[in-house]
């Protein structure tokens, strides 16, 4: 079998604060082809975005790997050095942020922060960087790219800085992409343009994604599968028509329907998930949504739920499951 | 179905629906803190700090509270026991331990005139204290309602108030201390004739000029980070939403802006007490400093450089004192920042 | 409309900040122009818009946390400022003139709000920043309390503070903890408790649920419309997101780059849009169904919003405008009504069709 571009196994990351231990990572497992478009969906605190820098070994202090392997393109990414990792960050695997302004150095011309990276991580002479940053600009969209080059960060607008920060990211044809909520800090006319270009460039490069937001509707148009993360847990992953047509967890139920829909023709009340999210000092004991769930059964404040494959792209975590079967099967065990 | 836990036995009463009282016993409200508290144990926790506080609390007690009990005073002349090292005795003190008589050991030796050195390295330590607080206070005082009227006022009146603080910064402070101190000599000497103002004889003119020079320019600094705090909170949204509700500009200064100043007023005082001890022994050791025989501890390494080669310790144990004063305080306030600075916070 | 049940109305209402330069150069950001609405009591009117299209401005300048620049604010049948440099206007919303055609201008107004802090109320969109960190939950909610020394004992101050607690589903135990012990949803929780303990008639909703989770979004938009049954409340909803916006309204008004573009009801507004930029507001919401995602074909607007600065001539959305023409450029549209209750400003409303 050919190897996965990503594979993750029981990852479990903590941030040691003086406050005590963040469990931010709980047992993370997942595993992404070549090409693929994975979404990770989830609330502040998740771990959605601690899963996507770990990759890239970028864990903040004081955060920390506890256990678990992060396998990428052939890595071991929690072996490498430090100067093996800045060899295959931007190479290998690159990253978009959500806030343009603030990724991009205020100092340095538009032109001088792509070529940068090209001359960093290629062979490349001053002259092929430069024609290089300017077909990057062409490729991400914006029009006069010659003079664009010349322009200083502030000199741009929101939507332009993260065009930028995409070509930036394009830079070395990186095999993996990771966005980190790139839309979120933008309107929505921009956002629906940069989600446009995003589309584009995935088929024109044939380049693996991993979008990391808190809106389904994000996931909903660009992704093929998903990932639910909820306290530290990857509660379902599934493909995109899965997740929102047969959702297996309670928490991804509650999720879409607490979503307003545009559509509607009448006045209807929204459906929350009661309660508040969890908190990582101190996590429950069981399943971490158990508090929140409107079928929390005496099982889930005890235990946490066992991987349930729902089909061959689907799992999720939840005890349901279990009690559908031990319904069926009369209580045998 | 596969990766089933191994050793878990299930049974039908554990997919009866859980309770609401079952679900909420899972969510754990932390214990509550407020600022101070949160603050404290997190000053509490960094070792440097309290190693810091601990050695300034010795240096109050070896300054304020030691001279009361120590045998000797700072101006009392023991004849015969000039220039005596550490734990030797004079010839009439032998004397007097040859008849019986018990005598405190000088534990730091005499100065030149015969006068204990702990107890002037006391007093010393004492003037340097004072000087550092007094000053630390002047500045807080003045600094912050400078700076909190500047900020909160705005526009133009801001504006004046600021270019004037741009002004006081650049009068060379060394320069004013100086000639303030000579000026005021001869008006301090008409006062301290009259009845009640004796005490200033004491502190003698250099001194006042210090703590007046405290007053008029050192505060510029303090008055700039209260007035750029101020200017921050009060376009916080906690502020519009105090005025939303009808709130007046006392009562926003009072429970909003104050309160949120205090950490950082808190910090910025405690670092200016080191400062203001070493300009006022440096401005001792130029002889600009208290008057005599008051000692200070830069007025005691004045007068120990002279007999350098040969009592070299006369020197050592003020310049000591000095960094090591000096050290804690600035030791100290770090620690008080890194636990009160509400940046550092969520 | 009746004039009758109008609780607040804004007519010609303008804000310009100062934004560096002096004398004839001194430049302005001009965040909100030439903007009327008016507020039935116990509606919801929504307004939706890109950042800097001034949303949040209307809001914090019709309860004169800013002082208008010009135009006028009637609240409740009273006028609480006017600049005296607008015309009044006639019961069917047109500008009233005298004999000789000239408009007639309002008195210069500017009455003391503290009595009307009570009545109209905001709630903020960063449930952080809008809780101050030094004070306890009791505190922050009793400051309304405190400030119009509306309680006349301290234990009738407690039970007050505890009654709002629960009534936005909060309890007491919280009342002794500080701000940064909650969780975001929460803190918005004790931000309404807030306003409401003045007692308001009429709350502006400041973005108050972008901050949040989707999942405790929902939460608080159920309390804003419980809230409002039980205590007859009247809302201005600010959010950038149109499908909540959609949600809670009854009528809904679209604003870009400090001008109301469109203004209807609320499905009526999504249903039958006129104005082109509606239109690409509503196809650039990302749908939560892939397969009406795959299947939908987005208008993408081409180019970023222009500068408040430095706005466009004429109608202001011209710059990205598929429509726009000389007559965009020369002339700023003004709003018409193309149905009953639905007001657009374009000049091509006969044109638009996507």
């Amino acid at each position: 079998m050919k190897e996965k571009l990503l594979d993750i196994r029981d990852e479990y990351l903590s941030f040691f604060t003086p406050a005590g231990e963040i469990k931010a990572l709980n047992g993370v497992s997942f595993s992404m082809d070549e090409g693929e478009v994975l979404g990770i969906v989830g609330e502040s605190g998740s771990g959605k975005s601690v899963t996507a820098y770990s990759i890239m070994g970028l864990t903040a202090y004081p955060g920390r790997l506890v256990s678990g392997s992060i396998r990428f393109n052939g890595h071991e990414v929690e072996k490498m050095s430090e100067k093996e990792l800045r060899k295959m960050r931007g190479n290998e695997v690159s990253i978009i942020f959500q806030d343009p302004m603030t990724s991009l150095n205020p100092v340095y011309t538009i032109g001088n922060q792509i070529e940068e990276v090209i001359l960093l991580h290629t062979d490349k002479t001053r002259e092929e960087a430069k024609k290089r940053a300017k077909e990057l600009l062409e490729l991400v969209g914006i029009n006069e790219p010659e003079r664009r080059l010349k322009q200083y960060p502030h000199e741009l607008s929101g939507g332009m800085r993260q065009r930028v920060m995409i070509s930036i990211a394009l830079a070395c044809e990186p095999k993996l992409l990771i966005a980190d909520e790139p839309t979120t800090a933008l309107d929505v006319t921009i956002q629906a343009q940069i989600l446009e270009l995003m589309k584009e460039l995935r088929s024109k490069l044939d380049m693996s994604i991993i979008m990391i937001t808190h809106d389904l509707g994000v996931v909903a148009s660009m992704c093929e599968k998903i990932a639910v993360m909820y306290a530290g847990h990857i509660v379902e992953y599934g493909t995109a028509d899965e997740i929102f047509y047969e959702p297996g967890h309670e928490y991804t139920k509650g999720l879409i329907k607490s979503i307003p829909k545009l559509n509607s023709s009448e006045p209807e009340r929204l459906v929350p998930i009661e309660g508040q999210p969890v908190d990582l000092l101190n996590p429950p004991k069981g399943c971490p949504f158990a508090p929140r769930c409107g079928s929390c059964m005496k099982i889930c404040l005890r235990e946490m739920p066992e991987k349930t494959e729902l089909s061959e792209t689907h799992y999720s975590y939840c005890w349901l499951h279990r009690k559908a079967e031990f319904e069926k099967g009369g209580g045998a065990e | 179905m596969k990766n089933r836990l191994p050793g878990l036995h299930l049974k039908a009463e554990d997919f009866i629906p859980a309770t609401a009282e079952e679900k909420e016993s899972l969510v754990i409200m932390r214990d509550s803190v407020n600022f101070w508290r949160d603050g404290l144990r997190r000053l509490k926790k960094n070792r440097v700090a309290m190693v810091s506080l601990f050695f300034i609390l010795l240096i109050m007690v070896f300054a304020y509270v030691l001279p009361s009990f120590w045998p000797y005073t700072y101006d009392q002349q023991i004849r015969t026991s000039e220039n005596l090292s550490p734990f030797t005795y004079g010839e009439a003190e032998l004397e007097r331990i040859a008849a019986g008589e018990k005598v405190f050991p000088h534990i730091c030796g005499t100065d030149k005139l015969g006068r204990d050195f702990a107890v002037r390295l006391m007093m010393g330590a004492r003037i340097s204290l004072t000087v550092g607080l007094v000053c630390a206070a002047i500045v807080l005082v003045i600094g912050a309602l400078f700076g909190a009227i500047a900020g909160f006022a705005g526009g133009w009146v801001d504006n004046i108030m600021m270019r004037f603080t741009d002004i006081i910064y650049t009068i060379p402070d060394i320069l004013l201390i100086i000639i303030m101190a000579m000026s005021l000599k001869p008006a301090l000497e008409q006062l301290v004739l009259h009845k009640g103002f004796l005490w200033l004889q004491k502190l003698g003119p250099n001194m006042i000029a210090i703590f007046l020079v405290f007053a008029l320019i050192y505060w510029v600094g303090m008055a700039r980070i209260t007035r750029s705090q101020v200017l921050i909170l009060k376009e916080s949204e906690y502020v519009t939403a105090a005025r939303a509700l009808g709130a007046g500009s006392a009562r926003i200064i009072r429970k909003h802006l104050l309160t949120n100043c205090i950490g950082t007023l808190t910090v910025t005082t405690t670092l200016q007490i080191p400062s203001a001890i070493f300009t006022e022994s440096y401005l001792s050791f130029l002889g600009i400093g208290v008057q005599v025989p008051m000692p200070s501890l830069g007025s005691l390494a004045t007068d120990a450089v002279k007999g350098m080669n040969t009592y070299p310790y006369l020197l050592l144990y003020p310049a000591i004192l000095i960094s090591v004063i000096i050290l804690v305080f600035n030791l100290f306030g770090d620690g008080l920042r890194d636990a009160f600075d509400p940046k550092l916070k969520d | 409309m009746n004039g009758q049940d109008i609780l607040v109305e804004v007519q010609h209402l303008q804000q310009y900040f100062p934004a560096g330069g002096h004398g004839k150069n001194k430049r302005f950001v001009k965040a909100v122009d030439d903007v009327s609405f008016a507020i039935k009591k116990g509606e919801t009117l929504g307004l939706v818009g890109e950042s800097g299209c001034g949303k949040t401005t209307v809001g914090r300048t019709m309860l004169r946390l800013y002082e208008p620049t010009d135009g006028r604010i009637i609240y409740d049948g009273k006028i609480i400022f006017d600049s005296g440099k607008c015309p009044l206007k006639n019961d069917d919303g047109s500008d009233m003139t005298d004999g000789n055609g000239k408009p007639v201008l309002g008195k210069k107004t500017a009455v003391d709000m503290l009595p009307y802090r009570r009545r109209m109320q905001i709630v903020f969109q960063d449930p952080y920043a809008s809780l101050d960190p030094r004070m306890t939950i009791g505190d922050i909610v009793g400051e309304a309390i405190d400030i119009h020394r509306s309680a006349g004992s301290k234990k009738e101050r407690r039970d007050r503070i505890i009654s709002l607690l629960e009534c936005v589903g909060l309890n007491s135990e919280h009342a002794n903890r500080y701000p940064h012990e909650f969780s975001g949803g929460q803190r918005q929780r004790v931000g309404i408790a807030r306003a409401l303990a003045a007692d308001p008639q009429f709350i502006v909703c400041d973005e108050p649920v972008s901050a949040l989770d989707v999942s405790i979004q929902a939460q608080v938009v159920n309390m804003f419309e419980d809230l409002q049954q039980e205590m007859g409340l009247t809302y201005l909803f600010i959010a950038h997101d149109l499908s909540v916006v959609k949600h809670i309204s009854n009528r809904i008004g679209v604003m870009y780059l400090g001008k109301m573009v469109e203004l209807a009801d609320s499905f009526e507004l999504i249903a039958h849009s006129v104005h082109p930029y509606t239109k690409s507001l509503i196809s650039a919401i990302p749908v939560a169904d892939p397969n009406t995602a795959r299947a939908a074909k987005r208008i993408t607007l081409q180019g970023d919003v222009p500068s408040p600065l430095n706005p466009p001539s004429g109608c202001r959305f011209r710059t990205r405008c598929p429509y726009a023409d000389e007559i965009c450029a020369g002339e700023c549209p003004q709003m018409k009504e193309v149905s009953a209750g639905h007001w657009a400003a374009c000049h091509h409303l006969d044109k638009v069709d996507y």
